[in-house]
């Protein structure tokens, strides 16, 4: 059975959730093999072996972390040739998809990005993904005509499913290319942690818009997020007004979140801002403005001040948790 | 120090977007057409940084039917200096690849020491064709900056992250893609307005570039939509007015569908 490679998305052998819904959906279209670049693969592996990888192509050398996106792509090239994949998925996130658009170039395949769901093709066709554009208004069913199919798929397409398997290592010795190296990466600068689940992957997100009024406003927003165990979002009116840190921001400019849950608290639902959430599964409205137009698309609203709301919301379930 | 900012001509933000259900491409007639907002960002930057560099210019790069025309101008009346508009028939349908390609041809015909986009267009959002690009090109990828500083050929940016942000150097020439955080662009002076009407902008067609048919528009696209549809509707979902317990009647629902 062909390979469908899964470029492993990780903090230093720590593999994100998106990871292993990635591996479950390349079950579906063939056997699932994992690349992994960087440092950690030892902290990674049972993870990947729970998930289904029957083998993991190693990328480990000093360097390969160094510089912006491309030694990611080069990796991966490498390995396409020798494993002939049917497909490549990686997860779409900003850097996801930009390692996907210079593999397609470096391949000569097409790239479908932003994926809600992959299936096998029909009729000739590798793979088909679906994608969820203009905002979530219109769905639409696509496919790679030329080349490896590289699809990026959003976090929350599927729930991971473990399928035990042997992950067994094969090392990938790579020289990257000059060009490759152009961009280096001289430091780091990490954000205050905030101990909450990362935006784009979570399964609850609670954000925040106009209505919190300020930037104390988001002390209900995140005292809900963190009885749900949920993310914090900010609408782009309220980190353009500085209330909230700007990567926390939702919407067309911001991150694209399809959570179980989204839970928004005075935010109107300006089309910017629906692009970003609107494939939610369940979505949640509460905004003092009963012509909100996110009310259009809740599954259930409260028409009602947030800062009511929310508090009497936090208490009754702490209430409930004991 | 050469500048070369590459633009796309969008459908309004606020406008319905459709498919043309003859050959799956973003309908574009139907909606107002505006420059992409994240464009505005890098002209902005283009400008700033060529203020900062005494005998800098400014080259704004289009690829879209003539009516892009007036995404260049637009640039041109902020203060760029001149323009490229790539404009021809069997460039419709073209997909990032194809775009990617196009745009890294029309590169070759102008000098640059930075090439700026934005790092997304607000239709298609696929955020690639930056990458793409620099790969072309052989260019350092510096993309997603939420700042950028030049000084004696080298260009560092904070590149933003889930995390924060990496510290980010290449020597020029490179390639910077950069986030509405970047900057707050300028609108376009009564005085720009009419000195943009007098500033050069060449067109190139496919040919011009090197190009064969087949490389570019929907014959070169090497990914399809084989269906789409408008979602469905959503059910209207229960929307109660908080009279005192509206918090207890959401808690209620969020037990009842399993979320806590």
């Amino acid at each position: 059975m062909a390979e469908v490679l899964v470029l492993v998305d990780h903090v230093d052998g720590t593999v994100k959730k998106v990871t292993t819904e990635l591996l479950t959906l390349a079950r579906t279209l063939g056997e699932p093999a994992a690349v992994f670049v960087g440092a950690g693969f030892d902290a990674a592996r049972d993870k990947l072996a729970e998930f289904g990888a029957a083998r993991v192509y190693v990328a480990d050398a000093d360097g390969l972390t160094d510089y912006v996106v491309a030694p990611k792509a080069e990796v991966l090239a490498q390995v396409v040739a020798t494993s002939s994949p049917l497909a490549v998925l990686i997860a779409s996130t900003a850097e996801g998809k930009e390692v996907a658009g210079r593999l397609a170039i470096k391949l000569g395949s097409g790239v479908i990005t932003d994926a809600v769901a992959v299936e096998p093709g029909t009729g000739g066709d590798a793979v088909l993904a679906t994608q969820s554009v203009f905002g979530g208004s219109t769905v639409v069913h696509s496919t790679v005509t030329r080349g490896t199919p590289i699809v990026t798929v959003r976090p929350n397409a599927t729930p991971p499913v473990a399928q035990a398997a042997a992950a067994e290592r094969v090392d990938v010795s790579v020289t990257l290319s000059d060009a490759a190296k152009g961009a280096r990466i001289t430091d780091r600068t990490v954000a205050a942690r905030t101990g909450r689940p990362e935006l784009s992957e979570a399964a609850i997100v609670v954000s925040g818009g106009r209505g919190v009024g300020g930037p104390e406003g988001f002390a209900p927003v995140e005292e809900l997020a963190d009885v749900l165990g949920a993310a914090v979002g900010a609408s782009r009116a309220a980190t353009d007004a500085g209330w909230y840190p700007h990567q926390f921001q939702v919407g067309q400019t911001g991150k694209t979140v399809s959570p179980q849950l989204y839970l928004a608290s005075g935010i109107s639902g300006a089309i910017q801002h629906r692009a970003g959430m609107q494939t939610s599964k369940t979505i949640v409205v509460v905004n003092k403005d009963p012509e909100a137009p996110l009310f259009e698309i809740a599954d259930f609203g409260v028409v009602g001040d947030l800062h009511q709301v929310l508090p009497q919301l936090t208490a009754d379930l702490k209430a409930r948790k004991g | 120090m050469n500048i070369v900012v590459c633009v796309k001509q969008v459908p309004d933000s606020w406008a319905e977007k459709k498919l043309s259900p003859s050959d799956h491409t973003l309908d574009r007639e139907s909606a107002d057409a505006v420059m992409n907002e994240l464009d505005e960002y890098a002209v902005e930057e283009a400008l700033r940084l060529a203020e900062a560099n005494e005998g800098s210019t400014v080259t704004i790069l289009t690829m879209g039917p003539e009516k892009a025309g007036e995404t260049i101008r637009k640039a041109l009346s902020m203060g760029a200096d001149a323009g490229i508009h790539v404009v021809d028939d069997g460039l419709h349908g073209s997909d990032a690849v194809a775009t990617s390609a196009v745009l890294a041809k029309a590169l070759g015909t102008t000098p640059f020491d930075l090439v700026i986009l934005g790092t997304e267009s607000t239709d298609a959002r696929m955020s690639v064709v930056p990458a793409m690009v620099a790969e072309r090109l052989g260019l350092p990828q510096l993309t997603f900056a939420e700042k950028v500083d030049v000084a004696g050929g080298t260009v560092t940016v904070q590149r933003v992250t889930d995390y924060g942000y990496d510290t980010v150097e290449a020597a020029l020439p490179a390639l910077v893609s950069v986030v509405e955080k970047i900057n707050e662009p300028r609108y376009p002076s009564f005085k720009g307005i009419m000195a943009a009407k007098k500033k050069p902008v060449a067109t190139l067609t496919v040919a011009d570039l090197g190009l064969s048919a087949d490389e570019v528009g929907l014959a070169g696209a090497w990914s399809a939509s084989r269906d789409f549809a408008a979602r469905p509707p959503k059910a209207a979902g229960t929307i109660v007015k908080d009279d005192g317990d509206g918090g207890h009647q959401l808690a209620e629902f969020l037990v009842t569908n399993k979320f806590v």
